[in-house]
Order: structure tokens, then sequence, then C-alpha cells
């Protein structure tokens, strides 16, 4: 039955999961580093914390990411293949320069570059041409796949020890990757108090009514896919300090995960309704949920039907909670 | 020339008109690419694919974001059931082919029930259904392919029945007729259409809106199940995954056979050309022996060429 056609309920109850619509993955978030606590009694330290905290980044920038684009209620289903692009690029460039400083310079910003042409194509491709953004992100996306392959048909490369090291280690003694993701946590803040922000929602919630108040209602779609691009760029990136090599592959299994992650932090698909911190904590679920199981020494067999479970739980119970107030707007 | 230009409009003329270009294209480059024998053997994959995304079909004509990615995992599953099911045995088809169209079927009504009930969007709860069935398959299997065809299935399905068509050509002409009957005549295909277009008013006239929905998720899943069954009579025995790819081409076999994603407009017969024609290119790109990066980008960039000519979303007015 469409909304309009069941009968008004007492919200009181629903107010608070209105209000704060990844309160239950706040819960679930919590309850998860209890869980993880008991089962691994060093999850606490700093440099454990710092381990985990760098093998959920790369799928915790690209959720960010993915947000922009589903806020604007479109989605990009290449988001994963992008970061396996950027990947390869950036490796197979510093690899084949030697490794000197300027190799790596140049490694960098020709990853980056490649990242925010990739998004610029899914978004013309959207916006201006009008493909539908399912199958033209698909589409792009096997393209980019392709690409990948063609500038690293396998995993290998080699990045100098220097690279790494400093992604290793750490500046002012905060590790990089606790950098990486304050970056990305403040290029959120920045963001949503940008007049683009506002447009943006404005588009996700109703693009018609957008275009008729006289939003630039392409180019806002255009820069949500662009960003989406610059983080998909800064996820492979990370990923070539992390493995210290390219690889075709790398980004595969994140355009999913991404879309996991943004729909357990409360946003929702169709668009205005969401935030990226919410992002953040659903791509650190998703993450923990791993751990979890990891060292629950679960038999193998168990481990990916109990995953599946969690998460169709969890969004479910994600989606179910951010419903009330997506309703509402 | 006006009604050229509106043929061309057509999806289906589209799409038909691209697999000629196609295959003239492929004779030209590698002489017998057209052969019968080559579009037999063509044809015979698109029926997988056309299988799947009939039940992919359904389900994004009933509109309302719909979409249905869990179909790969189910029809992994559908072809590790059958096949462990059946043993060999032609005796053990029949009561396999019920187990596997039942348990499908409840599979892909659950994701109708989430959809529904639950109200979770289309995409997450598919995508979710994904993983657990996959989950399922590796608590099942332990990680190790078993299973194997019985000799009949495999002969229903491969075996040149006439003008050198296998079984499996018919068994999918049978489908499409039967699926373009159920959507034209019948109380629930023609339910499905006026959901998809337009909920609300479907609602008012009386259409069990979540019911039809969630039959469609239902048949989604029990044709996917369908489609591991002919999957398992194609090859014989199958690898664990092996039907984890057909979600994404079948939604663009749909998109392709001028199905909108919107939901509410499209036919099934404009699928099943779109299955063939993502088979021909797959097949073309295979026989020029392009590497394999040269592949996927030129299956993209066809892919986008095509959104060019039809796929495109009404402009905006002010």
């Amino acid at each position: 039955m469409p909304d309009t056609a069941r009968p008004a309920r007492p919200r009181r109850g629903r107010l608070l999961t209105q209000r704060h619509p990844y309160l239950l993955t706040i819960l679930v978030f919590v309850l998860l580093c209890g869980i993880n606590t008991a089962l691994q009694p060093t999850f606490l330290l700093p440099s454990v914390a710092v381990s985990n905290l760098s093998s959920f980044l790369p799928m915790t920038l690209v959720a960010i990411g993915q947000t922009y684009v589903i806020l604007g209620a479109d989605i990009d289903l290449s988001i994963g293949t992008i970061v396996s692009l950027v990947n390869v690029i950036a490796a197979t460039i510093i690899d084949s320069m030697g490794g000197s400083p300027l190799s790596i310079v140049l490694g960098l910003t020709a990853g980056l570059a490649a990242g925010l042409l990739a998004g610029l194509l899914n978004g013309v491709c959207v916006a201006l041409l009008r493909f539908q953004p399912i199958v033209t992100t698909f589409a792009t996306g096997v393209v980019f796949a392709g690409l990948a392959l063609w500038v690293l048909p396998q995993a290998g490369g080699q990045v100098p020890p220097a690279f790494y090291e400093a992604y290793a280690g750490g500046v002012l003694g905060i590790p990089t990757v606790v950098w990486v993701l304050l970056g990305g946590i403040g290029f959120g803040l920045l963001v949503r108090r940008l007049r683009f922000y506002h447009a943006l929602r404005a588009t996700g919630g109703n693009i018609q009514a957008a275009y008729q108040t006289g939003l630039p209602v392409a180019r806002v779609r255009i820069t949500a896919y662009v960003i989406a691009g610059f983080f998909a760029a800064v996820a492979g990136l990370v990923l070539v300090g992390e493995t210290a090599s390219g690889d075709p592959l790398v980004g595969a299994s994140l355009t999913m995960s991404s879309i996991c992650a943004v729909v357990l932090g409360g946003t929702a698909l169709s668009g205005c309704v969401g935030s990226f911190a919410g992002s953040i904590l659903g791509a650190f679920v998703l993450g923990l949920i791993n751990n979890v199981i990891f060292f629950a020494q679960m038999p193998f067999e168990w481990q990916g039907l109990v995953q599946g479970l969690i998460i169709l739980a969890a969004l479910s119970g994600g989606v179910m909670m951010a419903r009330g107030r997506a309703d509402r707007t | 020339m006006q009604s050229l230009v509106t043929l061309l409009k057509r999806p289906l003329a589209v799409a038909l008109l691209a697999i000629l270009v196609l295959l003239a294209a492929g004779e030209l480059l590698s002489p017998g690419f057209a052969s019968w024998r080559q579009i037999v053997s063509m044809v015979t994959i698109a029926g997988l694919l056309g299988v799947v995304a009939a039940g992919q079909n359904l389900v994004i004509l009933s509109g309302h974001e719909g979409i249905d990615l869990s179909v790969g995992g189910i029809v992994s599953f559908g072809a590790f059931l059958a096949g462990n099911l059946m043993q060999q045995t032609d005796a053990r088809i029949l009561p396999a082919v019920l187990a596997v169209m039942v348990i499908t079927f409840a599979i892909g009504l659950a994701n109708g029930l989430g959809v529904t009930v639950l109200r979770v969007p289309p995409l997450v709860m598919t995508l979710g259904m994904f993983g657990v069935v996959k989950g399922g398959l590796v608590l099942l299997t332990r990680g190790i392919p078993s299973g194997r065809a019985a000799p009949l299935l495999q002969a229903a399905v491969i075996r040149p029945l006439l003008l050198g068509l296998p079984g499996i050509v018919f068994i999918w002409a049978a489908l499409g007729l039967a699926l373009t009957l159920m959507l034209r005549r019948t109380t629930f295909g023609l339910s499905l259409y006026a959901i998809g277009t337009n909920e609300r008013t479907a609602a008012v006239a009386g259409v069990p809106v979540l019911r039809t929905r969630a039959l469609a998720f239902g048949l989604s899943g029990l044709l996917a199940g369908l489609t591991g069954i002919l999957l398992l009579g194609y090859t014989g025995n199958v690898f664990i995954g092996a039907g984890d790819g057909y979600a994404l081409p079948s939604v663009i076999a749909v998109v392709i056979g001028g199905t909108s994603l919107a939901g509410g407009a499209g036919s099934y017969v404009g699928t099943m050309a779109g299955a063939v024609f993502l088979v021909v290119l797959q097949s073309i790109l295979t026989t020029l022996s392009i590497p394999e990066f040269g592949r996927q980008v030129i299956y993209g960039l066809t892919l986008l060429a095509l959104m060019l000519i039809y796929g495109r979303q009404r402009r905006l007015r002010g």
C-alpha cells in the first residue's frame, strides 16, 4: 500500500530515531566494539585500533564519496573500479620511474587526476546526457576495470620503501591513516556548509522542483560524482601505501560494500536524507562484523552465512529506523 | 522517413538492428562468425541469460526502484542444489527440479516480503540477500564443488532438437511465449504494469500492490533457480560461483530490451533481444582475440553508446 493510505501512527516513539537516523548503527557499533573487545582483548590498544582503522580506511573513504552521489538520488556502481584504476596508475608510475620523490609526486597526482576524470565522466553521462545512473555507472565501471587491466595486467609493481613506510608512520605523532580519516571528516564538515550541499539535497529530494527553483541541477549532480571519484582516488592511493603495490582488482568488492555502508549509516537511497558521518560509521560496522566473525573462531563454512545475515539484518534495521524521517521529508 | 525514425526509437527494433550489425561485422572481421552453428551456440548461451533476465524483467516492471541483485547468487545456489539432488540419476530429475523451484521461489519471496512489508529498498534487500545466499552456499558446499547433472537433463538442455537448435532454446522460447501471454492477458501481468506505472492509482483501483510486487520477486527467484538448473544441464557440473556474474548483465539485458528502470513499461520480447545482443557482443569481442582489457573497454563503451540511442531520461522542464 502506498504511504498515504496507511493510517496516521503515533509518532512520538519515533522522534529520536528520526532525528538521528543512524542511532541504531551507533548501537550496533558499540555492541560490536564490546564483542570485539571480549573476543580480542587487545582491541582497544592504540596500535590495534590503528591497524583496524587502516584496514577499514579504503571502504570508509569510498563510502564517504558514495554518500554524496546517493544524497543526489543517483548511484555510482563504478566507484570500486575507479579505486582499482587509480591504484594501478599510481603504482605503475611510481614503479616505472624508479621510485624517486618526483615519481611519487607524479604518481599521486596522476592517480588523483584519473579519479576526478572518471567521476566527471560519470557525472556528464548521468546529468548532461541523461543516462540512467545504474546502467551507466555499471558500463563506465566495466571501462575503468578494462583500463586498469591495461595499465597493469597482474597485481605487482614495486613501491619504494620510503613511500609505504611514510604511510605506515605518522606526522606529529599521529598515524597517517588517522590524518587521512580526519581529512575526510574535515571535507565532509566543510561541504556541509556550502550552498552546493543544500542544492544537492534539494536535487535528491525532488529534482523537478529543484530545477524549477533555478538550482543548477546538472552541475550539482556532476559535482557529486566528481567528489565520489575524488574519494575513490584517495582510497586507491591509500591502498598503494597499504599494500606497497598495485592490483587491478583491488577495488572490486568496494562498490557493493560502499552502498551497504551508506545505507547502514542512515542515508536513504531515494536521496536527500543522510550524512557522511553516518557512512563512516556504517563502514566501521561492516569492518567490525568481519573482525568479530574472524575472532569468534567460527567454523570457516559458517562465516559467510552469518556475515550475510548480520548485514541483511543491520541493513533492514537501519532502513526501518531512517524511514520515518525519509517519509516526512 | 518519419516512420523509419520512429521505428529506430523503438528499443526492440534498435536491439534487433544492433544484433544484425554485430553479426555482419563479426562475419566481415572473422569469416564463419555468423554461421548457423555459431549463431546456435550464441542463442544457447543467451537462453541462460534470458531466463534470469525474465525474472529481473518482472521485478523491474513492478516499479518502486525494483531491481533484483540476488539472482546471480540464486543461479549458483540452484545449480548446486539441482546437481546434488539429482546425482546423475534421471529418475530424480523431477523431484530435484521441483525442490529447487520451491526453494528458490521462497528465497525470492523473502526478498519480496522485505521490500513490501519491511519496506527495504530493493537494491539493498537483494544485495543483502545475495550475501546470505552466497554464505549459505559456502556452508552447504564447504567450498568444494559437487553435484552433477543427470544425463537426461543434459540431453534436454544441449542436444539439438530441430534445425540444430538445442532444447534450451525451445524452453526459452516457450518461456517467452508464456511470459508474454502472462503479462498481456492475466490479471497478475496487468497488475504488474499498473503498479509499475503508478502505485497509488493502482491501489485505488483495487490492485493488491504488495502481493503483486512480492510475487514478482518470488518469480524472479524461481526463474533464477530455473537458470541454475539449465546451467547445470548446459555444463554438466558447475563450480560454486558459476552464476554469480548474472545479476548485472540481466539488468542490462532488460534495459537494452526497452524496459524502463522506472517500471511500468516494457516487454519480455525486448529483453530476449537484449540478452541475445549482449551475448553476440561478448562473443564478437572474444573472437577478435582482443586482449581482456580491450574487450572490457569496448563492451562498456558499447553499452554507453546504446544508452545514447534510447536509454535517456526525460529532460527537466521549467
